[in-house]
């Protein structure tokens, strides 16, 4: 079985999942009791908490544990909207983030919000100058991915949050996809708030964090104790945040090594097939770009029967976005960089991890042009 | 007789219902390679949350939870493909003209024809598969002719051959009806002796896509409403009242002509040109036969015409009849004896006995001597 999906999930690693255990079994306690119970986790939440601003250049105190990345990007888009109402009620973002963002911009717009969604070019960029001069007095928050989930394209986080500080906007970053690949600067970026997830970096799934300024206004998603300075009510998923600490630290000592291992491993299996099979093309821009992530469309096939293909024989790939019967629809961000919709729908996503070797990428320059060519063949009958 | 399926892949078309999930464990015991398709044809996002409600339907989001659940069971892979575009082209498209044309259109055959043994055929192709499987009741024989022959299901309440008849020799070749041997008890004592979570499942209703049966609804949130409305006419043209929609009326109904006459009165025939409702006595809605067009013979019928038996709607006896070809794929039948509510838009299916001969789509009531216009209807 060969596993280059990474992008939607990663496995546990090995020293994460030793590192969670103690916390489902003698270190049961809830982090706010005060009593012997209670302190043995207390500390661990707060070391993560520690391990984590680390990966990401901000203050602990500014880390909020959330369930997960979009539960993260919800609080940042509704806690800032309904906390900013007075100041304004203009979001700005773009037509390439992910639904966590997108659809909770739009229940933000029905509910009297407006949005302006600003548009990538066909290597799916963003232009800074764009996005300033879509800023009006009204404007309350920013918000702009780090890295695109499908093509792993990268917007310009440095420049947005210079305009953005310029113009005292708040500035968003949802940083799932980033995290652990390549660095995160909060502070040195002017950061307002910037989403993370523990699954895409080798922790468990259900845990992520928002990082919220210090003096950030925004509401609580969740109402209720006062875990997380206020910000964020419910008992802690302690194991789960322990985890997501301990595959920070390993992200954080790993990454120069890592991501470097891992491109050359993307070029090579990039290269493979460009030198193998024709009429294919790399949507993305090609330098700023994660190091993990490759997305290339085969003309004159489907998207579908090319990953059942590639799973049959044990490969596991993804394209575009599933809907919720699990079928796939065409790339909405394929669509927003004006990639042709015959071609889109011939896309398939690579997104290689810590576990994937040059063996493996052998291994999928082997099968995947027979396949690519059955496929063609069937299609021109 | 042991088969030699080791490694043959087949591809089963899941629709979550008892039927497909008997045949998809039938085929793996048999020891087919068997992978299981699913096909999405709505938009669930949109479709469910307008609604709101659950829909017991073929393919709903539901029937795709238990066809993958089912899978899962039996240890097959499963997965959904999106079909969406083309049911709407195909499928959905087709049955509104139809009704706005004056027709009353069948999209189950529609459904088969284009999807199933066209699209979900050449994904399973592409997927490496030999066969596509489903769950119809029916069964394909190879005779000493050397031609695929397409026979009547063993269970005669759940005979689905008729929803078959445009499968054509090369699809038959890459077809398998696991079921067609078998009776609906047979198929419902396999699933539970083992223990499938649909075993107790319902069947699915009329037409999956209008889930509460209210097809006059679907058509006006399709087209808007008050279109084609008209008079209510007899066969010598006498205004009897007035219609809101051609479409709302389908050959040998009675009910919903808010007419009083003194003998009961039936919808005989639709012009939807002219926007009428025909309606005429019970006697007015038998015709001696009908032409019919895209028309499929499922092996090469012997000479110019040919004795058969057909059936002009699904829920139909077979009646004797003599089928006369004519050219460009149309035929013209002529019953033994007069058949009632011959319906333009419904297929008819020729039968020799048990096997399937061919089919075509009907056009019209009544044969050239006795037409329409001449007498027998308007």
């Amino acid at each position: 079985m060969i596993y280059m999906d990474h992008n939607a999930t990663t496995p546990v690693r090995p020293e994460v999942l030793e590192a969670l255990l103690p916390y489902y079994r003698e270190h049961f306690g809830n982090p706010s009791s005060i009593h012997w119970a209670g302190r043995a986790v207390k500390g661990a939440v707060d070391a993560a908490r520690e391990q984590v601003a680390a990966l990401v250049n901000c203050d602990p105190s500014e880390v909020v544990f959330t369930s997960c990345g979009s539960e993260a990007d919800n609080m940042a888009l509704k806690g800032v909207a309904a906390a900013q109402r007075d100041r304004g009620n203009h979001i700005i973002t773009t037509r390439v983030e992910h639904p966590a963002v997108l659809n909770t911009c739009l229940y933000l717009e029905n509910q009297g919000y407006e949005i302006t969604l600003l548009d990538v070019d066909r290597e799916g960029m963003l232009d800074p100058a764009a996005l300033e001069a879509a800023i009006t007095p009204r404007t309350i928050l920013v918000s702009v991915m780090h890295a695109n989930n499908e093509t792993g394209v990268l917007s310009p986080v440095g420049t947005i949050g210079e305009i953005a500080a310029r113009y005292k906007v708040y500035f968003h970053c949802d940083a799932v996809q980033a995290a652990g690949k390549v660095p995160i600067d909060f502070k040195g970026n002017q950061l307002t708030l910037l989403a993370l997830s523990g699954h895409k970096l080798g922790a468990p799934k259900g845990v992520g964090a928002l990082i919220a300024r210090k003096g950030a206004k925004l509401h609580p998603l969740i109402h209720g104790g006062s875990q997380e300075r206020n910000r964020r009510a419910g008992t802690e998923n302690v194991a789960g945040i322990v985890a997501f600490g301990k595959a920070c630290e390993l992200a954080m000592q790993e990454m120069a090594s890592e991501s470097a291992r891992i491109a050359e491993l993307r070029d090579r299996l990039e290269q493979g097939i460009m030198s193998r099979i024709p009429d294919v093309r790399i949507n993305g821009h090609r330098e700023e770009r994660l190091p993990n992530t490759l997305n290339i469309s085969f003309a004159g096939v489907e998207a579908d029967s090319l990953l059942l293909s590639l799973d049959l024989e044990g490969i596991a790939v993804s394209s575009g976005s599933a809907c919720s019967s699990g079928a796939l629809k065409t790339s909405p961000v394929l669509a927003a960089m004006g990639i042709d919709p015959v071609l889109a729908r011939g896309s398939l996503r690579f997104s290689l991890g810590w576990g994937n070797s040059a063996t493996e990428v052998d291994r999928v320059l082997q099968v995947l042009p027979g396949i690519v060519e059955r496929l063609r063949k069937s299609g021109e009958k | 007789m042991v088969r030699d399926n080791k490694k043959k892949r087949v591809v089963i078309a899941m629709s979550g219902g008892v039927d497909s999930s008997v045949a998809a464990l039938l085929l793996r015991d048999e020891g087919y390679d068997v992978i299981g398709l699913s096909m999405q044809i709505w938009d669930y996002s949109t479709f469910v949350a307008k609604e709101g409600e659950k829909f017991g339907t073929c393919c709903s989001l539901d029937d795709i939870y238990d066809a993958r659940r089912v899978a899962e069971q039996i240890g097959i892979p499963f997965y959904v493909v999106n079909f969406e575009e083309e049911f709407r082209r195909h499928v959905i498209d087709d049955f509104v003209d139809e009704y706005f044309r004056g027709r009353t259109p069948n999209p189950c055959v529609r459904c088969n024809q284009r999807l199933k043994f066209e699209l979900l055929l050449a994904k399973a192709r592409d997927l490496g598969a030999e066969y596509i499987a489903t769950g119809h009741y029916a069964r394909i024989e190879r005779e000493s002719d050397g031609l695929l022959h397409l026979l009547k299901g063993a269970d005669p309440g759940k005979d689905q051959s008729y929803f078959l008849f445009t499968l054509t020799q090369e699809q038959l070749a890459h077809t398998l009806f696991p079921l067609g041997g078998m009776t609906k008890p047979e198929v419902r004592e396999i699933a539970a002796r083992n223990k499938l979570r649909v075993a107790e499942k319902s069947e699915s209703q009329e037409i999956c896509f209008v889930p509460d049966d209210d097809y006059v609804r679907f058509l006006e949130e399709e087209r808007g409403q008050g279109r084609l409305s008209g008079d209510i006419v007899d066969k010598s043209g006498r205004k009897l009242g007035r219609h809101d929609g051609t479409y709302r009326y389908t050959i040998g109904q009675r009910r919903g002509l808010g007419i009083s006459h003194p003998e009961p009165l039936y919808v005989t025939g639709i012009d939807a040109e002219r926007n009428e409702v025909i309606v005429g006595t019970k006697q007015e809605l038998y015709t001696s036969g009908l032409t019919a067009s895209e028309v499929n013979w499922i092996t090469p019928p012997a000479g110019e015409t040919v004795e058969a038996s057909c059936k002009i709607r699904y829920r139909h006896s077979p009646v004797p009849c003599t089928v006369t070809i004519l050219h460009g794929n149309r035929v013209e039948v002529r019953f033994d004896s007069p058949e009632k509510s011959v319906t333009p838009g419904q297929a008819v299916v020729f039968y020799r006995g048990d096997e399937v001969l061919g089919g075509g789509w009907i056009d019209k009531a009544g044969t050239g001597d006795q037409g329409p216009g001449t007498g027998e209807m308007r």
